[in-house]
């Protein structure tokens, strides 16, 4: 390994790091604690290879720009926190229903409302699968160290390219603001998904709304050799509106099952002791970190302890999570909200008394102790 | 080309009323595009909502009808990927200074190199003749039976003081004037806005008494007088029509090309 790609760096600077190497060039954002590095970073790195960066008037403006940007062929990314999130949510369902891959960073903090800027939470969880309007699909991914985020960085742009569709890249304070080595990987390393252009020729009748056999919709630049119209509104086949009833059932269809159809194959995860794990803990993100370490330190102890943690939280990978707590007695969500990934572990496994919540919601990381401690008490040891 | 070599045929007849003046802007832009020879395929269209909005479907540019307010923020992102393009947003009254506000100064203050025009119809049209910014104090609307307190911007002023460097103002009655006023406005580098008054008969007119719309477009003959004119000085409170502002100020997407040389060669 070269030492050269050995870097010391905060979460949100491996999310910028592996955004360049998916691509990326044209990133549009507006300050918000705890996501402003990977705006920082951005405005320097991107002009260096001839990228562009631009600071709106605010995270509705962000959205919309990074969408306009990716319409003419760009690999795009926006960045915020709850707040700024809440306000993009209109333009991400407009992302949603003209098919524009974009990749949106939300660095989670507490709320609702200003909530808890500089502190971490998990409470945006379902924000990310319902905030916008309307029936629809969508991919969120997290991760828990920075290796990860890098990797699972470069998946959300492969994604957002594959499916033609908004990919949330769901992290929160501390993994944005903790430092801990990443080793970049070669060029070449992770394969990239690039664009898929239509091959009509200029002058030739393009569809910008006509699948292929495979489901998918290969693009033409917007402001290139052909001339179509976009539009939020239920559309026809050449991107022009139409209410006509069939038309509107096909195209919601297509939005929800282009994603949900693929839920295995969208699936990230890790798991840890699994194989003989009696009770099964679930977690995702910073709380991930803690949650490892308990299983670390129990396994040590002779305890039959496993850990799953989820990097893709959106199409829920209820199949994975069904089948991975299949043997376990018990099965502890591990998250700093109410318990919202909670809610899904209940509706995928068979058992859905057998599933408890290890939370905090104080804007503290929850820690080894907090876990061991919830884990005591749903075993009637007391702590 | 023909006027009819830059529309989207297949979707007429057009969804405006009978009388309105929106269609009036259409002929004014198609003329002022023809006039300048730009290729079709040159031009981006970028819309938001409302009955102003749906000129871009009718035209056969590169068109993006976007959401309610945010056309000029999904512009500044395909202008600064694509600067060689032209850019023209139309906008109505409520979306580009109620909720497109903004966006609207911020585009300004850039002088991002784009057409902004204002369709000034001084009503919500297509939800149904509600007040916009523009309506103005003591006119009634379907939210303000009892007359409108709300006093409206003058999007001259207004756009001049956030940094556009092109600001004009027309009416659908003026169309030659409309026409060789989007002509300079796209000409113009740098963020251009042009104000054009244009009629709704079916709520405006209607609510306020103000007639059919031949009516409506004469009174805008007489409510309206060349900058700096005579009639101006004996009564105040005309409405100048005319070029405002036109200067040169560094555009944002030149400056962001110099940013990059800089960037580049630091590193």
């Amino acid at each position: 390994m070269n030492e050269k790609n050995i870097k010391f760096v905060q979460g949100n600077e491996a999310c910028v790091e592996a955004a360049l190497y998916a691509g990326l060039n044209f990133f549009a954002g507006y300050p918000i604690t705890p996501s402003t590095e990977i705006a920082e970073t951005l405005s320097a790195r991107l002009p260096q290879t001839g990228g562009k960066f631009v600071q709106m008037e605010d995270e509705i403006a962000s959205m919309c720009a990074i969408i306009g940007a990716s319409l003419t062929g760009n690999k795009v990314m926006t960045a915020t926190s709850g707040p700024g999130f809440s306000l993009m949510q209109e333009a991400l369902g407009y992302a949603v229903m003209a098919e524009i891959p974009c990749v949106i960073v939300n660095v989670q903090r507490g709320g609702p409302s200003t909530g808890n800027p500089t502190h971490v939470s998990q409470g945006d969880v379902n924000q990310a699968r319902w905030g916008t309007h309307g029936d629809h699909a969508i991919i969120a991914l997290t991760a828990s160290n920075h290796q990860d985020v890098f990797s699972i960085t470069v998946d959300a742009f492969n994604m957002a390219e594959t499916y033609r569709t908004p990919v949330i890249l769901l992290f929160d304070e501390v993994i944005g603001h903790m430092r801990e080595r990443l080793i970049m990987p070669e060029k070449g390393e992770i394969p990239l998904v690039e664009r898929l252009k239509t091959s009509v020729k200029r002058g030739v009748d393009y569809h910008p709304y006509l699948p292929r056999e495979d489901g998918r919709l290969p693009m033409s630049d917007f402001g290139g050799v052909h001339r179509y119209n976009v539009t939020g509104l239920f559309h026809d086949m050449w991107g022009f509106p139409s209410s006509d009833p069939a038309i509107v059932h096909g195209l919601l269809r297509h939005l929800a099952d282009k994603i949900m159809n693929n839920e295995n194959s969208i699936a990230r995860y890790k798991e840890y002791f699994l194989e003989d794990a009696r009770t099964v803990l679930i977690s995702y993100g910073s709380s991930a970190r803690s949650a490892l370490h308990v299983v670390k330190n129990r396994r040590a102890r002779g305890e039959s302890l496993g850990l799953l943690e989820l990097q893709t939280l959106w199409p829920f990978p209820a199949d994975i999570v069904r089948e991975k707590c299949e043997n376990a007695k018990c099965v502890i969500v591990v998250e700093m909200n109410m318990g919202q990934v909670l809610q899904q572990v209940k509706t995928a496994v068979d058992n859905p008394e057998k599933v408890f919540l290890a939370n905090r919601i104080d804007g503290v990381l929850i820690n080894p102790t907090d876990i061991r401690n919830i884990m005591r008490l749903i075993q009637g040891k007391g702590v | 080309m023909a006027i009819k070599d830059y529309i989207r045929e297949r979707f007429f007849p057009h969804m405006w009323c009978p009388g309105c003046g929106h269609g009036i802007v259409l002929n004014g832009l198609i003329r002022a595009v023809e006039e300048l020879g730009i290729n079709k395929n040159d031009i981006v269209m970028v819309s938001g909502i409302g009955c102003s909005s749906r000129i871009s479907g009718y035209l056969d540019f590169h068109t993006l009808h976007t959401i309610h307010g945010r056309a000029l923020a999904f512009a500044t992102g395909i202008k600064m990927s694509r600067p060689d393009l032209n850019l023209i947003v139309p906008m109505g009254d409520g979306d580009a200074l109620a909720i497109g506000g903004n966006h609207f100064i911020h585009a300004a203050r850039r002088n991002i190199d784009m057409t902004a025009i204002v369709m000034n119809n001084r009503i919500y049209g297509m939800t149904g003749g509600q007040y916009s910014p523009l309506s103005g104090y003591g006119i009634l609307a379907t939210t303000a039976p009892y007359t409108n307190i709300d006093h409206s911007f003058d999007v001259v002023k207004l756009a001049a003081a956030a940094g556009a460097t092109f600001v004009a103002r027309s009416t659908a009655y003026h169309v030659q004037q409309l026409t060789d006023i989007i002509k300079q406005a796209i000409t113009h580098k740098g963020f251009s806005v042009v104000e054009i008054l244009s009629q709704c008969p079916t709520y405006f007119g209607r609510k306020n008494k103000e007639g059919s719309a031949v009516d409506m477009m004469e009174r805008m003959k007489d409510v309206t007088t060349p900058i700096g004119s005579k009639a101006k000085k004996e009564n105040p409170d005309l409405i100048e029509r005319g070029v405002f502002v036109n200067e040169d100020k560094p555009e944002y997407c030149s400056e962001y090309n110099k940013i990059i040389e800089r960037a580049m060669k630091r590193n």
